[in-house]
């Protein structure tokens, strides 16, 4: 059965706090009992540019989001209307209203006086409420009414005290979330906004009553959730994983997860290191990798084009320990800076010149993005070969709630370590092994030295150009990516999610599979016809075997990729020799919602298209079905 | 146990053209090296690429044959990770100073507690010859089809605006007096520079050996005091920064090698250590960093 879901969207100015006013109602969310899926789009600006949250909140675990939404708070005229007045030639978007369901809600400045007229449709609740009049009298009790022009920033409080009036939500649990945001000697600060909260709260309500037809309620919790988000569950794999030192230079929307670690790495001893471009964060990792110790980097496309030659260089030299995190956006060059893509899946299959091994993981979610973050370690130990967790935007700044992580199972595996025999034992660095498999060492160590180079080598990690060594050291690094397909279970290499032998099959990677799950159940309610979702995670070793003989078996196969080619249909072509037939793209930047799945689905099911591109519900008319 | 010289040699044939001021610059790690007893496990040499980046392949100690350019970084990593190690990074002038710039400005702002030797001799040898940074505009070596069209780099001014806490600058064929500036390098707390003059026999037939030999002298023999006294002192800084400037400048009929400046500044290690509990040992042998308890995390996302 299709899931019972209220979504809210608040927009407005970069910089206006929605950000805050979302986590802090998501947070609010997940602690009384429910699921919250909540994404942010906004623009690679500091302040002014359009921005919008959503989220969905639903009795039962949700993963994406949808087109449609219940209550949208504006905080600015563009959250309604676009930005024609100041962006006339080339306005980029023409606000949200459209998105709000027939019925829905919207609150906004009361000071924009009647908006009825230029809203180009007659059947949704309208809750004006005047922003500042509610700031002045959130001042009141403070002695500083008089000043409340100052106090422009908290708009984000009032239309969130609107909303829980709306929804009718808990007022405690957001009281008790805004406590724990302003500690200290900056506890009047939560004071302040609890009161703005309730003083916009007993407004609505006295002026538009308590009979909105969507409402949230709180209920028992169950189990131990938590509200995380993809950077959050990233920084703490690699902290369960015995993370060393992390090297980064600022990007979006990559940067996130550094900063989380630089905040906690005095209490974890982690170094973290800010350096002065790409090319230096990879080679330092690389380098504090061959000291021994777990090292990481942390990108977007733009830093990771200039970290090839460091990767390759890892890979010659069989650095231990280097993992590489690549997160997504949209491209080429600067491309969407903010904006989510799944179009470097062939860059990060081939991130340098020449042939070597290296591993690419790809988590479809937080869940899976923690546990993998952390096994990427572990690989990179065993093979001594580079490991790319292939991440993006979307991810990265999503929240959702899931079970809190269960770490007791997790063991860290180093991999095969040397144990010196005495003094000058003749250690060999890259000694040719049956399994490719080296033994590394801790430099420090009494008795060994050790060499290794980017140039082609010996054994001892001395240069060498003779046919001889050249061959051995091909085959045995090589050797390495067979054993790293044997080795690693096929439960992290894919998932068929749902029946086996379902009708349907769609193929996906990475963050699409939330967005492809909440579909599955409706798809099935909508069509009749049962279906599955074989998702891709480990592009590098591929399981081909598997893979290919999941998709012989299927009888209807659908690619679903958020860029513009269908990198994985490719890949799959090149792995197995089988065509997917249909392609459901988006590459606008921005993530697939559980409409344009269903969308794409049944366009390729109903008119046998084989490629559907979709777009982003802020610029077409919401996708609707019957089930809803 | 005395360590020799021959402890920190290794098997492997030196592929550098007779007569190379490699050569020299090599005799003189190895002899600093025995002249501080440093045991060969303890220490770790990396290299960029070009004839200088064979250099670890023919020392007894760790060695790091890194890429061109980017020695550094490497070699910073590597001592953030491992910091017990005696850490010496080399590379041509081409790798320190072109290709490698934005990473020798880096290190100088880091002041990560290690040596970086610079083989200067102002052409890329390995490639038979080109321009490096540190080739005066208009001067035709017989490797160049016409004479350079850019200005040299110093280096050792660049160095004193990048915030180096030890700056040298020594002659390949004084192997005494460059084996003396090695071991004050290692020494030093904080990342120290040595840019070595050293003739390419094979490309660069301007700035010989016979050039250097007649122009050579010592700071230290015209009492010269490169040393910050009292590193808190901005003012006595600059003082000796402005002194360091225009010895850098004597370009003409007399060269100045030797130690130009010197501060002992805290290095990042000194920043590490009093952020990190357990800062100071090879991450990879800490046992608190793989029993991380996440509890306090997981609790703050409730």
């Amino acid at each position: 059965m299709p899931k019972r879901f209220v979504s809210w969207m608040i927009g407005g100015p970069q910089g206006s706090g929605i950000n805050v006013a979302a986590e802090t109602l998501a947070k609010a969310l997940s602690r009384g009992g429910l699921y919250v899926f909540a994404n942010i789009e906004y623009h690679s600006n500091i302040m002014g540019k359009h921005s919008y949250y959503r989220i969905r909140v639903s009795e039962d675990p949700i993963h994406a989001p949808v087109d449609e939404v219940h209550l949208l708070a504006a905080l600015d005229e563009e959250t309604l209307f676009g930005d024609h007045h100041h962006n006339p030639e080339f306005p980029t978007h023409h606000g949200h209203v459209h998105e709000v369901v027939p019925g829905g809600g919207i609150i906004y400045d009361a000071d924009l006086g009647d908006i009825r007229d230029r809203l180009s449709r007659d059947d949704l609740r309208l809750y004006p409420v005047p922003y500042f009049e509610m700031i002045r009298q959130a001042l009141e009790p403070f002695g500083k009414a008089a000043e409340y022009r100052q106090y422009d920033i908290m708009r984000n409080t009032v239309a969130l005290g609107a909303t829980l009036a709306i929804l009718d939500y808990d007022f405690d649990l957001v009281a008790e979330v805004i406590r724990e945001q302003f500690k200290g000697r900056r506890a009047r600060l939560a004071d302040l906004n609890i009161q703005a909260i309730r003083v916009t709260y007993d407004y609505v309500r006295e002026h538009f009553g308590n009979d909105f037809p969507w409402k949230v309620r709180k209920r028992e919790r169950r189990g131990d959730q938590i509200l995380i988000r993809g950077v959050q569950a990233i920084a703490l794999g690699k902290l369960q994983a015995g993370l060393g030192v992390q090297t980064y230079y600022p990007i979006s929307p990559a940067t996130d997860e550094s900063t989380y670690l630089e905040a906690v790495q005095s209490k974890y001893n982690v170094v973290v290191i800010q350096t002065e471009d790409e090319i230096s964060a990879i080679n330092m990792a690389v380098g504090a990798a061959h000291a021994g110790a777990r090292a990481s980097t942390s990108t977007a496309g733009p830093g990771f084009a200039l970290m090839p030659e460091g990767i390759g260089f890892a890979a010659i030299t069989e650095a231990p320990g280097l993992v590489v995190f690549l997160y997504q956006r949209g491209g080429p060059s600067t491309g969407l800076p903010t904006r989510t893509e799944q179009a470097d899946l062939g860059f990060a299959l081939h991130p340098a010149h020449g042939e070597f091994p290296h591993i690419v993981i790809a988590p479809g979610d937080v869940v899976e993005a923690f546990y993998d973050s952390f096994e990427a370690f572990n690989w990179a130990d065993r093979y001594q070969m580079p490991v790319i967790v292939l991440v993006d935007k979307y991810l990265a700044s999503s929240y959702v709630t899931v079970p809190r992580f269960e770490t007791r199972h997790l063991v860290i595996d180093r991999g095969i370590r040397y144990q010196p025999a005495g003094q000058r034992d003749g250690y060999l660095r890259h000694a040719v092994t049956e399994s490719g498999i080296s033994p590394w060492v801790v430099p420090g160590t009494e008795g060994v030295v050790f060499w290794t180079t980017s140039d082609e080598h010996n054994p001892k990690g001395h240069i060498s150009e003779g046919v001889i060594h050249r061959m051995e050291q091909m085959d045995k690094r090589m050797r390495k990516l067979e054993l790293a397909a044997r080795e690693i279970p096929d439960s992290k290499k894919f998932t068929l999610h749902g029946p086996a032998d379902a009708q349907v099959t769609l193929v996906g990677w990475g963050t699409t599979k939330g967005a492809i799950l909440d579909a599955l159940e409706e798809l099935s309610a909508l069509n009749g016809l049962t279906f599955n979702f074989l998702q891709i995670r480990m592009m590098r070793p591929f399981p081909a075997e598997p893979v290919g003989a999941i998709l012989r078996r299927a009888r209807r196969v659908i690619l679903i990729e958020n860029n513009y080619s269908g990198q994985l249909g490719n890949l799959i072509r090149e792995m197995t020799g089988f065509r997917i037939p249909h392609r459901v793209l988006k590459y606008d930047g921005r993530p697939f919602t559980v409409n344009e799945i269903i969308e794409g689905v049944r366009r390729a099911l109903e008119n046998d298209e084989e490629r559907i591109v979709m777009i982003s519900s802020e610029a077409r008319e919401v996708i609707r079905w019957p089930t809803r | 146990m005395a360590y020799a010289v021959k402890d920190y040699k290794t098997e492997v044939w030196v592929d550098w053209c007779p007569g190379c001021g490699d050569f020299g610059i090599l005799n003189a790690i190895h002899q600093a090296l025995t002249a501080l007893q440093l045991p060969p496990h303890k220490v770790a040499v990396f290299s960029g690429i070009g004839c200088s980046g064979k250099t670890p392949h023919y020392i007894g100690t760790y060695g790091v044959h890194t890429l061109h350019g980017r020695v550094l970084p490497v070699a910073t990593g590597f001592k953030l990770a491992n910091p017990e190690m005696t850490v010496i990074a080399v590379g041509g002038d081409g790798d320190g100073y072109g290709i490698g710039a934005g990473y020798f400005l880096a290190a100088g702002r880091r002041n990560v507690d290690l040596t970086y030797i610079v083989y200067n001799n102002g052409v890329y040898g390995l490639t038979k010859g080109q321009a490096s940074p540190t080739l005066p505009k208009g001067v035709q070596t017989k490797s160049l089809p016409e004479p350079n069209l850019m200005e040299a780099l110093n280096p050792i001014a660049v160095a004193l605006g990048a915030g180096y806490t030890f700056i040298a600058r020594g002659y390949a064929y004084d192997v005494r007096h460059l084996r003396d500036l090695i071991v004050a390098a290692i020494q030093h707390r904080g990342t120290a520079l040595i840019d070595v003059l050293q003739p390419c026999p094979t490309y660069n037939n301007i700035y010989t050996r016979e050039y250097y030999n007649a122009r050579v002298y010592k700071l230290e023999e015209t009492g010269y005091d490169p040393v910050v006294h009292n590193p808190t002192d901005e003012k006595e800084i600059v003082e000796k920064k402005a002194q360091a400037l225009l010895k850098a400048y004597e370009n003409g009929d007399r060269i100045p090698i030797g130690i130009f400046y010197r501060v002992e500044r805290p290095t990042l290690e000194d920043e590490l250590a009093a952020r990190l509990p357990h800062w100071g040992k090879a991450l990879a042998d800490l046992e608190p960093i793989y029993r991380r308890d996440l509890t306090p995390l997981l609790d703050e996302l409730r």
